[in-house]
Formats: structure tokens, sequence, C-alpha cells
């Protein structure tokens, strides 16, 4: 295929307008913040040395010595963030606008397993700088790993490379982190943006539904040059924001890790993990006679495969039947649920230190 | 066909599982000298490849615990304004027999034997 074809495609791509057209700039500005985290990811590959003795020093280097290492670093670190609360978006409006039902089942699986994706990077990447907060948070995610019945204590051991976390789980991490998601991520997007090409911008059940009521026809533009265009301005405003928030709130880089040091006050995950955290933290010891950890462990795993299947569970072409309806209910529920956890998760203990 | 493929998987899953290296058991460690810690502190040492904590009671006696908290294995700290070990990562609590006060830690921790010899503080797995 020559560029010629790919403009030819551009051109012909139309996309919907209505009240929600808003919503179709998230999965570009997702892909456009992957972009960052690859280049500056390859940048910080050339200072950074995965092993325990040198993993906090080198990044200690980049952000002290190395020119711009600083800008480079926090602008890896923030873009993480942002891109996880975008795509937390993009899949919250392809959610709510039911754009996973036929026939784009295949294209929320690929969309759930990329955040499944990018959530993995989440939580390998933040190891890497080998400082307190993050060994502990490795800790507390490969033993939850572990809790998982029968299979948990081999993915425990296969994620750390041993019993404990050791540097051995610090170079495993890297290895994750720069070869193995990448790879992973390389195809499931390929598809992703291969069926989002062949089946077209979706469009809500209630706008087709409006439109079939008021007899007014359906308006959209081309994607070539109209929305690449607003995609493009989008872009150079988040890279603005990037660049304003690495700059004024530059990345802390913590302490170094220390296996014998005590867990520090006030440890937590990075804010898309706070939920699960706080949930964990909740839960009593014993309930029923199971182990609480179980108990949570079993629940966070069975929404995820809940929000997985949604596109077989939720197969009505209609706007809104009961169905429809109460799927919506209860996803309101749980964003609610994980919001107050979250909140939670950043309030002091109980019984903390004062 | 998958006489192939397994020929190629079976050695690649066999590679990326860890091997077993086998921990030496430490049973014994001298955990610290007498005025190290003043009454109602403690400090985390290493016992073998684990944590363990030294807690010197505020009457002066000394008590040693593993100091991996049975939730989630974070390691624990002792509190000398509670007078009890306490996980930063969930926030639980054990007492100074290492039974669970509060917090979601399924099961006390682990207690070790301390004896004072010639000034030094041995730990002993009980």
């Amino acid at each position: 295929m020559g560029v010629g074809a790919l403009v030819d495609l551009g051109r012909h791509k139309r996309v919907p307008l209505h009240r929600h057209t808003l919503w179709y700039y998230m999965g570009g500005m997702t892909l456009f913040l992957f972009g960052i985290q690859v280049a500056t990811g390859i940048l910080l590959l050339l200072y950074y040395r995965p092993s325990a003795d040198q993993a906090f020093e080198s990044v200690q280097f980049i952000v002290t010595k190395v020119q711009f290492g600083w800008l480079v670093r926090s602008m890896h670190s923030w873009s993480a963030n942002l891109l996880i609360f975008v795509m937390f978006a993009h899949l919250a409006s392809v959610f709510f606008m039911k754009a996973y039902r036929r026939p784009r089942e295949v294209t929320w699986l690929t969309g759930v397993a990329l955040m499944g994706l990018m959530m993995a990077f989440g939580f390998s990447g933040y190891l890497l700088p080998w400082n307190k907060l993050a060994f502990f948070a490795t800790q507390v995610g490969t033993e939850v790993a572990g809790a998982v019945p029968v299979v948990g204590p081999f993915i425990m051991r296969l994620l750390r490379g041993g019993e404990q976390v050791t540097g051995g789980t610090l170079t495993r991490f890297y290895g994750f982190h720069v070869a193995v998601l990448p790879a992973l991520t390389t195809v499931v997007l390929g598809v992703h943006l291969l069926l989002v090409q062949k089946h077209g911008m979706s469009e809500p059940p209630s706008v087709i539904e409006a439109r079939r009521r008021s007899g007014v026809p359906a308006k959209s533009m081309a994607f070539l040059p109209h929305f690449a265009i607003r995609d493009a301005i989008g872009w150079c405003a988040a890279m603005a924001i990037l660049a304003g928030l690495a700059a004024i709130f530059p990345w802390e880089l913590g302490e170094k890790a220390d296996p014998f040091a005590p867990a520090p006050a006030g440890i937590r995950p990075e804010w898309y993990f706070c939920w699960m955290f706080q949930a964990l933290k909740i839960l009593p010891g014993h309930i029923l006679g199971i182990e609480g950890e179980l108990i949570g462990i079993f629940a966070i795993g069975l929404l995820a495969a809940l929000v997985l299947l949604v596109p077989f569970i939720d197969r009505t072409p209609g706007p809104g039947d009961l169905r429809s309806r109460l799927i919506n209910i209860a996803a309101l529920a749980v964003l609610a649920i994980a919001g107050v956890l979250t909140v939670l998760a950043y309030m002091p203990a109980a019984g903390g230190p004062s | 066909m998958g006489a192939m493929c397994a020929s190629m998987v079976y050695p690649l899953a066999r590679y990326i599982i860890p091997p077993d290296v086998p921990e030496a058991q430490t049973s014994r460690v001298v955990a610290g000298h007498e005025g190290d810690l003043k009454p109602n502190e403690g400090k985390v040492f290493r016992f073998g490849d684990r944590p363990g904590i030294l807690v010197r009671l505020p009457d002066g006696r000394y008590r040693a615990y593993s100091a991996t908290c049975t939730h989630l294995n974070c390691t624990v700290q002792y509190r000398g304004d509670a007078k009890q070990l306490w996980c930063a990562c969930h926030n639980g609590f054990y007492d100074l027999n290492g039974q669970v006060v509060a917090g979601p830690p399924p099961r006390p921790l682990d207690e070790f034997v301390v004896n004072v010899a010639a000034g030094e503080i041995v730990v002993t797995r009980s």
C-alpha cells in the first residue's frame, strides 16, 4: 500500500458529527501519548542500568547530570499517567456509547487487552527506578498475583524471578517493560487499529434513534483533513500540558529501595491501582472463614472478566432496553465505588502516625 | 507439527521459569547489641534472606518476630506511640505478642526466641 492509497483511505474515512463527537478524539490522544512513551522510553534507555546496584543511581544521574534528563524522565512519568487517564476516558466513552456491540466485539476485546497491557507497562515501569515505594508496590502487587488459587504461586515466581523481590525481579521487569510488552502491544494495537478502520466509527444508539425520529440526515466530516487537523491541535495541547507538568512538577525519585527497611508511612501505588489497594486495605482478615484478600482478588478478577465480556452480555441493538440500562447503572456504580476508594486511599489511614 | 511446536515451546517455558535455588536456612543471627535500642524502640534486621524485627519493650525486655506482614508481605515497623507493630502498606496492627489487633492481616507474626549473651542480642528461630 503506497502513501497515495493511505491518503485516499483517510479522505474516504468519515467521522460522524453529533453531540458526542468529542469522545472520538480519545483514541487518537491515547495513541499520541503512547508515542510519547516510546520516544521518551528510548531516550531513557541510553542511560538507564537495570540492576539493583545501579538502577537508582542511573536514574539519579539522568535527572541531575544529563542535559534535559529531568525533562525526559518527567515527561515519561507524566505521560504514562495521562495515557492511563485518557485511555480510561476512551474505554468509558466506548462503553457508554455502546460501541462494543456487533460487529465491534473483537475491537472491544483488543481495546481491553490494550488497557491490561498499559497497566502492565505502568506496574513494571514503576519498579525500574528501584526506590522504596516501587519496591513495596512490587512486593504487594506480586503477592496479590501469588494469592490467586492454584496458579498464583507459579505466577508470582515467574514475575519475581524467584521467591522474593530482588535485583532479579528488577531485571525481569525491565525485560517485560522494554521488550515483551512493546512486542505484544504492537500486535494487539495493530489489530485494534485495523478493526477500527474496517468497521468505521460507531454511532451511539441514542443518536441513531433521535435521527430516525426527527428524519434529519446524518452529518459527518472527512477524516482527512478535518478530523486529523483537530486531532493534531489536541496533540499539540497535550504536548504543551505535558511539558508544563514536567517543568513545574518534576517527577520525584524518592529514596533508594532497601529490602531490609520497613515499608514507609503513606505508601500507596499509582492512582489507577489505588482503588484495588484500598479495597484490599479495608477488607477484614477473614470473611465467612475465607481470607479477605482472596475474596478481594476474586471480586477484582470477576469485574475484569465482566468488562472484557460485556459485548457478549449486552447484545441488544436498541438504545435503551432494560438489560442495557442495568449495565449502565452497574457501570456507574462501579465507577463511583472506585472513585470513593481512590479518594480514601489518599486520605491518612486511621491510627497512622500523626 | 505438534511435536515441532512442543520442541520449541518446552525449552522456552523452562527457560523463563526461574530455577530453584535452595535457601540457606538461617536459624540464628545476632540482631544487635545491648544499648542499640532504647526501651520502646524497634529495628528491622536481616534474618537470612528475610527481614526480622527486634523490639525492646517499654520494660526493657526484648522480643523478635518475622517482620513480614501476613497480609501481603510488606515489612512491618515498631510504633512506639501505639506500642504496636504496624504495617504501613494496608494499615495492619499487631500487639507485642505478634497477634493481629486491627486491619487486614489474617494471621499473627511468627515469633523468634531472643537471648542476650555477652552483650549480643541473639535471635533464634523457635
